[in-house]
Order: C-alpha cells, then sequence, then structure tokens
C-alpha cells in the first residue's frame, strides 16, 4: 500500500500559511503607497522616515536595557531552580518548587500581568522601567529553570563526585566543572529568556507607567491609532534580525549535535 | 551522620530559596491578591479602597458576562481542535522523513514563534483589511461581496489565534511522534488495516502524551487571549481578556478586573487540574508497560 500524501501536503500548506503574510508584510515596507492595496513604486521611503522617529529609538533603548537586566537575574534564579529540582528530585519542597516554577508558562499572560499590577498598586511602587523589569525577571526564571533541567537530565554526577575525590572543594567544582558543562544549557536558556523579553507586550503594558514604553508598547500604540507604512519598515527589520539570528544558532545547535 | 544529613537540606534550602522567594513574593502572593481584591471597593481615582465589599461580585452578574464567558471558551476549543487536527498530520510527516529535510521543517515552524507576536498579528490586520492584497483577491474572484469585512469579527479572531498558536501543537506532537515506533503501523497493516485505520487506533494512542500537552499548550492561554480579539477583532468578538483590559485601562476600575480575572483563573484551573491528573495516570500506565506488566 502506497504511505498516504496527507501529512506531507498538510505539513507544506501550513509552512505556507506561516510565510505567506509575512512576506506581504516585507514586500509592502518597499511600497511607496500608504495602504498595500495598490503598488506605486519601490522605494526606502518609510526606512528613512523610520531613522527620524525617535520615540521608537528610546523605546527599542528602553526594551534592550530591560532584557540584559531580566535576562541575567533570570539566568541566575533559573540555573539554581533547576540545580535544586535536579539534585533533589522528589523532596516535598521540590515538588512545591516544581509546581511554582512549572505554573508561570502555562498561565494566560493577562492573569500574571493584572495580578503584578495590583500588587504594585496596593504597595504604592511606582509603575515604570523598574516594575517591566522585575516582571519580566518573574516570567523569564521559569523558562531558564526548565532549559537548564532538560540538560540537566543528561548530566552524569559522578563527574561532580570525581572532582570532589580529587580534593577539589564545593566553590572549585562549581566554578570549574560544573558552571563549564552546564553553560550551553544557561546560554540557551538566557537566550529564549532574552527573547521572550524582548517580544513581551501584555505583562509589560499592565505593569508600565506612564512615559516607561518599551518597543512592543510602542509597536501596538502604532497599530492601534497610527502608520501602517512605519510598522511594515519596522517589522521587517525585526524579522530580518530574528531570522538571521535563529536560523544560525538552529545550525549551530545542530551540528554540535552531530559532533557530539 | 545527623550533621552530613542537616548540612545536605541546609544546602537544598540554599539553592532553592532564590527562585522559591521569588516566585513566592511575584507570582503566587499578587495570585492571591486577585482574588482578595474581588472584594474590596474601588476608589473614584482608580485605586482600590479600604474595607470589604461585595459589589464586584453583584456587577459580575451583568448579562453581557455569560456571552463573553461562552465566547471565550468557544473560540478557545475551537483553536486548540484546528490546532491539533493541522499538527497532528503534520508531526506524524516530520517523525518518517530524513533528517536533514526534518531540520528544515522543524527551523521553518520555530522561526514564527521566535518572531513578534504584535507583528504577526499585525501582519494579518494588513492582509485582511479591506485595501488589503487577500480582500481583492477575494472580490476578484466573486468569493465575498466588496463591502463584507473580514475584519473585526470572531473569525479573524480564529483565524489569528490558530495561526499564532500552532507551533505549540506541533512542537509536543512532534516530540511524541518522533518517539513513536512506526513499525507499531507495519503491524497493523500487516495484519489487515488500512492506512486509516491504522493512524487511528495505532498511532494516535501512540501520541497521547504529546496530544495531551498540545491541548494544554493551546487552550489555556487561548482562554486568557486579550491582544488578539483587541487588534482584528471587533465589539461581537470580544473575550474575557479585552473586559479585563477595559476594567484596568478605560474605567481604571480595578476591583473589578480583579474580580474578571478571578473568574479566569478558576476557568483554567479546570481543564489543569484534568490534564494534570490524567497525566498521572498516563505515566502510571507507561511505568507499568516498562516493567512488562
Amino acid at each position: 500500500m502506497r504511505p498516504s500524501r496527507v501529512p506531507m501536503i498538510v505539513t507544506w500548506s501550513v509552512i505556507a500559511f506561516f510565510y505567506i503574510p509575512i512576506v506581504i508584510l516585507v514586500a509592502n515596507s518597499f511600497n511607496s503607497s500608504r495602504f498595500g492595496g495598490s503598488w506605486e513604486s519601490t522605494s526606502l521611503k518609510w526606512y528613512i522616515r523610520l531613522m527620524g522617529e525617535t520615540d521608537i529609538w528610546n523605546a527599542l533603548t528602553n526594551t534592550l536595557i530591560i532584557a540584559t537586566i531580566a535576562t541575567l537575574a533570570a539566568m541566575i534564579l533559573g540555573t539554581s531552580a533547576a540545580f535544586a529540582l535536579h539534585r533533589f528530585a522528589g523532596s516535598r519542597l521540590q515538588k512545591l518548587h516544581y509546581s511554582v516554577i512549572y505554573t508561570p508558562l502555562v498561565l494566560p499572560e493577562i492573569l500574571m500581568g493584572l495580578s503584578m499590577l495590583l500588587f504594585f498598586v496596593e504597595l504604592k511602587v511606582q509603575l515604570g522601567l523598574v516594575t517591566i523589569t522585575i516582571a519580566h525577571i518573574t516570567f523569564c526564571v521559569s523558562y531558564v529553570a526548565m532549559t537548564v533541567l532538560g540538560r540537566l537530565q543528561d548530566f552524569d554526577f559522578t563527574i561532580i563526585e570525581a572532582s570532589q575525590d580529587l580534593g577539589a572543594g564545593w566553590w572549585t567544582t562549581f566554578w570549574r566543572v560544573l558552571l563549564p558543562m552546564l553553560a550551553p544549557g544557561i546560554l540557551a536558556g538566557g537566550l529564549l529568556a532574552f527573547t521572550l523579553s524582548i517580544d513581551d507586550f501584555v505583562i509589560s503594558f499592565f505593569v508600565a507607567g506612564p512615559g516607561s514604553t518599551t518597543l512592543p508598547i510602542k509597536i501596538y500604540s502604532m497599530i492601534k491609532y497610527g502608520a501602517p507604512p512605519l510598522i511594515n519598515a519596522l517589522s521587517t527589520i525585526l524579522l530580518v534580525v530574528t531570522f538571521l539570528a535563529v536560523t544560525i544558532s538552529h545550525y549551530l545547535t545542530h551540528r554540535g549535535r552531530q559532533t557530539a | 551522620m545527623m550533621k552530613a544529613a542537616n548540612r545536605i537540606r541546609i544546602f537544598e534550602w540554599l539553592v532553592t530559596l532564590p527562585s522559591f522567594a521569588w516566585l513566592l513574593i511575584l507570582f503566587i502572593i499578587p495570585a492571591l491578591l486577585v482574588f482578595a481584591i474581588t472584594f474590596k471597593p474601588s476608589t473614584p481615582f482608580g485605586g482600590i479602597g479600604e474595607g470589604w465589599t461585595l459589589d464586584t461580585l453583584r456587577t459580575l452578574s451583568n448579562p453581557n458576562y455569560p456571552t463573553i464567558i461562552w465566547r471565550t471558551i468557544w473560540l478557545s476549543m475551537a483553536t486548540t481542535a484546528l490546532c491539533i487536527l493541522l499538527a497532528t498530520p503534520m508531526g506524524y510527516y516530520m517523525a518518517r522523513i530524513s533528517p536533514a529535510r526534518r531540520s528544515l521543517v522543524l527551523l521553518l515552524v520555530i522561526l514564527p514563534f521566535w518572531t513578534s507576536f504584535l507583528v504577526r498579528i499585525f501582519a494579518w490586520k494588513v492582509l485582511l483589511h479591506p485595501e488589503g492584497m487577500l480582500k481583492q483577491l477575494l472580490v476578484f474572484i466573486g468569493l465575498c461581496a466588496p463591502d463584507t469585512s473580514l475584519l473585526y469579527n470572531a473569525g479573524a479572531v480564529l483565524l489569528v489565534m490558530v495561526y499564532t498558536e500552532l507551533p505549540f501543537a506541533i512542537l509536543p506532537i512532534y516530540a511524541a511522534s518522533e518517539k513513536f515506533d512506526f513499525r507499531l503501523i507495519e503491524a497493523a497493516k500487516d495484519l489487515g488495516a488500512s492506512s486509516f485505520r491504522a493512524f487511528r487506533s495505532v498511532f494516535l494512542p501512540g501520541i497521547r502524551m504529546g496530544l495531551l500537552t498540545a491541548f494544554l499548550m493551546v487552550f489555556i492561554p487561548s482562554l486568557g487571549s486579550y491582544v488578539i480579539p483587541d487588534i482584528v477583532g471587533g465589539p461581537t468578538s470580544e473575550m474575557v481578556g479585552n473586559k479585563i483590559a477595559q476594567r484596568t485601562f478605560v474605567d481604571r476600575n480595578l476591583p473589578h478586573a480583579a474580580g474578571l480575572s478571578a473568574l479566569l483563573t478558576l476557568t483554567v484551573l479546570v481543564p489543569m487540574v484534568v490534564i494534570i491528573s490524567l497525566r498521572r495516570t498516563g505515566a502510571v500506565d507507561r511505568a507499568l508497560v516498562e516493567e512488562g506488566v
């Protein structure tokens, strides 16, 4: 019996479905017409106008500062969490710890956003870039912890014992053995946290104060009240950057696995 | 001996405490606060007042809410069903192709997941726009009248929700399919089953953990959708998330927003508890199989 062609057709149709809107968006960013309906002429005028939008560049700066701080903090908290979850797996404390780490991953963002807003309002904390950073650390910890935990599953703990048998103290073992071996997992978790932080709109929008604008908040207000061609140009730049980054890291990890 | 055990215990707390305390203070306490603030009065300046009241509970019985809650549930159900329907054959296909081609398909599936969420929604707004390409194409073929709107309705919300949630269904189903032993399908066919019968009675039960994870990963976040109905939906396709945002940003009635969030949290907890208990029994099943029972 010949294998069915249905799975193949579905797969490639879905991939086409994924990319058609993106391709049209990119194409439109080079269209000098204000609405994408008709092609007037190919131009870079929206890109040139984008250069003059200082609001966007300020928002981008805020986003990058928040993402950097949140990623570094989440890498520390998440790695220690993953280590605890793996090393002491099965203890009552770790079962509780695991559910506290796991729940933020599935809970709708809006619930996390509103609950943190209420928390900051109750404590009379001034809303702004600091509250956004705290919120980002909170949701990034779980992603880093899960990524590092995945790597720990294949980790051979006898190496730690060997290091201690050879006379290394905990501190030396941590810096010279454990950390270098976990580095790829921690970096992968950090990369995920950084991307999610840069992209986060819902949680940031809830805990942002007046004047503290991140790039997604700026893009949202542009979509709601503003200039479509400028968003096309901005989106294209973002798409090119992420496509390059993801493709490179995909093939790097893929090659790493083949040689390993 | 006692001392060593104590030292290990202290060490466990030392590595657990940073993340545990952080999430306790910034995730668990705020989540409980949502329930408490539901019973607080609002102040005219958009703050939270003193004392306790049942005002919010009374306004939640507003006849508009059951409609919106029902719409939230059916849109999320439909999104989940469509995502799993499309992702299952994809998982099957991806598990059976050559590693080089599989790596390419995986990359093509992951790429949109890494790109900006708002940009992807905006791309659909452009495409469905009255002056956009899709609308003009459909009018040209004669599939839609020039005055029908493709945007601002429940159909557009469903389409874009499926678009953004699909990778979350594809990845767990693919992961389960990759571990599936395809010789079982050959065996079923040798025993006289048709391709479809083998797919339904052997493949689907074989990847049920992946299907459950896909359900969880798509259905629960869908219930909290807010940006998609806000951008491509209209007044007739509002979901609970939109109401929470309106109460927070437009009316600035935080206790009311808290009440709606508490309701949404309870709605989310039901499928979560069901899935987690199903998984437990599933894990037990697998353990029994591995033990050879």
